[in-house]
């Protein structure tokens, strides 16, 4: 393996990290706080929403906007260190 | 001026918008015509996708499904927009690398296999047209509802304006016009949303309205579970449906979403990589300004519904319940005569029967807002469904014209292609239009469908062409086909041949129709996994292929193939 295949194995490596970690946290807010934990998460109150009752109709939304923001700057970070952004 | 007046100019004013930029932005070469010549910017793009992906659906039914399902409908709101994370992480920046076309382009090259890529070709058209003749019948409802014209007119109107953009302008005309889209139907949605959060719980911000008091200090939702189980029905914040089949809906449509081929089509737009990121972001902001808003309008509706109509004099109801009774979609009968409504669970004793649509068609009277918000709420319709419209009729001419006609006569020139192309797009818009006269009777089933088959076969496919260097086409071509078998042939038994069946009872594993996409997707899986172990791995051209997709880098040279 040459030099510039290592580097780009590298590069590949850290993104699939980085991809695992907020597929988790995607999976985590949707799928945990809003169907799995629901009942639970319900005996708590933000507001006037009991708490299951609010990540599954707001609060994952918002979480899934955060995660795409962090994704796009932390790969444009990642494209730079590795020197394979495109400007 | 009357509510007829003020519909006829709002939505004469957003139709001459939409046709004004068609013939500003029209395409002139294929590739104008297919991604907008690959240079619109990651904002509008992202516009433009929002406007693609909230359909008459979103804007009209939505709420009222969340109305009536209360917990159970979080499977929409989960379902459509997690799906673009999916898409921001996993597809998006690698098919905008990859730098051809279509979704076809891909699976046909990725997988060295014109087999695959009619398999591809099948898939789009199928789910686009189940998908698009939806959206024209919308615009035919909408039509006939506020303008007071026949379906069939309404319908016949739409298609000449969807006629006009799309074969004119192609994806360069259809994203600009789906910038103004987005902005019409975000406004109309919105104000009428914010009036009534205003008059409910004191808070113009209806996801905080939502979660706020009511005048006497007790919090809205703990107020509409308390008169829910009052009158019988199951309260509006617990959960209905089993918690494994809440589950596999909300997946299937996530990677459903993710694997519709006019969603993904918008991402080949955009001039880079970190723009195809950035753009998924945009579109999801865009999207969730009205998917956060929707579970409010939708307890503030079925709220707002119960205290103007339940044991109240039937000679004194508010006069929206009076003019929508007019159309059917509130209907009241007197069962045991003592002269007032009666909304409860049970069937037999129940007096009040309410569309869903009625929960965003009438909110305008409800709030008690003035004329022209009712015109507004029609026009945002209409740009809903025709944004929609307009994606699904692109892609269904693209399909014919490039993955089929081009294809297989490689030779043929670019003006003859994007010739087809329009040809394409005006038959697909005249048999839309015919499905949105002559609804099929299984219209809103369809839905199911389109979201089951893009989960069950492109979302694997695309997923593994990028993500695994082992999978072949041997592999992808059993998965597609096990994948979409397994989930027509479920859906086909619950829904149309043994209806009588269709209830958790039978169900395997408890899971519904509408959920069944997300086994189809692991059978798919598994029969990429499966075979490619058996089979020749794919040649080097195909693994060089997979390696400079996966780095940003190039492509902007790659887009001038």
């Amino acid at each position: 393996m040459n030099d510039n295949q290592a580097r780009m194995s590298a590069y590949w490596k850290k993104n699939l990290k980085t991809l695992v970690l907020l597929l988790l946290v995607w999976f985590l807010v949707s799928f945990g706080c809003g169907i799995l934990f629901v009942d639970f998460l319900n005996n708590f109150k933000v507001g006037g929403y009991p708490l299951g009752f609010w990540f599954a109709q707001q609060g994952s939304i918002y979480a899934f906007i955060l995660l795409i923001f962090i994704y796009v700057i932390r790969m444009n970070n990642l494209d730079r260190e590795f020197g394979v952004n495109e400007d | 001026m009357d509510i007829l007046t003020w519909t006829y100019i709002l939505v004469g004013l957003s139709f001459t918008v939409y046709i004004g930029i068609a013939i500003w932005t029209r395409a002139g070469s294929t590739k104008e015509f297919y991604v907008a010549g690959g240079g619109v910017s990651p904002l509008a793009n992202g516009m433009a996708t929002a406007a693609d992906w909230m359909s008459a659906a979103s804007f009209i039914s939505m709420a009222g499904l969340i109305s009536f399902a209360g917990y159970d409908g979080s499977v929409y709101l989960m379902g459509w927009t997690g799906g673009y994370v999916l898409l921001a992480l996993l597809l998006a920046p690698y098919l905008r690398k990859f730098g051809k076309f279509t979704v076809p382009d891909f699976v046909g090259d990725r997988y060295y296999s014109n087999k695959a890529r009619v398999v591809a070709v099948i898939c789009a058209l199928f789910i686009s047209f189940t998908y698009v003749a939806g959206q024209m019948r919308g615009v035919g409802i909408v039509f006939s509802r506020y303008l007071e014209v026949p379906i069939e007119y309404g319908v016949l109107i739409g298609m000449a304006i969807v006629f006009f953009y799309a074969v004119l302008g192609g994806m360069k005309g259809i994203t600009y016009t789906q910038v103004a889209q987005f902005c019409v139907l975000i406004f109309a949605y919105m104000v009428p949303a914010i009036f009534i959060s205003m008059q409910l719980t004191g808070n113009p911000i209806p996801q905080l309205g939502l979660g706020g008091e009511l005048a006497d200090g007790t919090p809205l939702l703990e107020k509409l579970d308390g008169v829910l189980t009052e009158l019988g029905f199951a309260a509006y914040t617990a959960g209905r449906k089993g918690m494994g089949d809440m589950f596999m809906i909300t997946l299937a449509l996530m990677v459903g979403t993710a694997g519709l081929p006019h969603v993904i089509v918008r991402f080949f737009t955009v001039p880079k990589v970190k723009d195809a990121r950035l753009s998924a972001g945009y579109a999801l902001v865009f999207i969730a300004i009205l998917y956060t808003t929707a579970p409010a309008v939708a307890a503030f509706g079925i709220f707002n519904t119960i205290q103007s109509t339940s044991e109240k004099n039937i000679s004194e109801l508010p006069v929206w319940v009076q003019n929508w009774q007019k159309t059917n979609l509130i209907q009241i009968e007197d069962k045991n005569g003592d002269g007032k409504v009666q909304y409860l669970a049970s069937p037999e004793t129940n007096e009040l029967s309410i569309d869903k649509d009625i929960m965003v068609l009438a909110s305008p009277e409800i709030a008690e807002l003035p004329n022209w918000v009712v015109g507004l709420v029609a026009a945002g319709a209409m740009a809903a469904a025709l944004s929609t419209a307009a994606g699904l009729l692109l892609v269904i001419s693209t399909s014919v014209s490039r993955d089929l006609v081009k294809n297989f006569n490689p030779g043929i020139s670019e003006k003859k292609e994007l010739l087809i192309a329009r040809i394409a797009a005006a038959g697909a818009v005249v048999l839309a239009g015919y499905f949105g006269v002559n609804p099929p009777g299984f219209v809103a089933e369809v839905v199911a469908f389109a979201f089951g088959l893009a989960a069950a076969s492109f979302f694997p496919v695309i997923i593994l062409g990028i993500f695994s260097t082992k999978i072949n086409k041997e592999g992808a071509i059993t998965g597609m086909i096990a994948g979409l078998v397994f989930t027509i042939g479920y859906i086909l038994y619950f829904k149309f041949l043994h209806p009588e069946l269709n209830s958790s009872v039978h169900w395997w594993w408890g899971i519904s129709p509408e959920g069944i996409g997300s086994i189809g997707m692991l059978i798919n899986f598994a029969g990429c996994f499966l075979v490619s172990l058996f089979t020749p791995a794919p040649p080097q051209q195909v693994q060089d292929l997979i390696q400079e997709i996966r780095i940003p880098k190039g492509a902007g040279k790659a887009q001038e193939h």
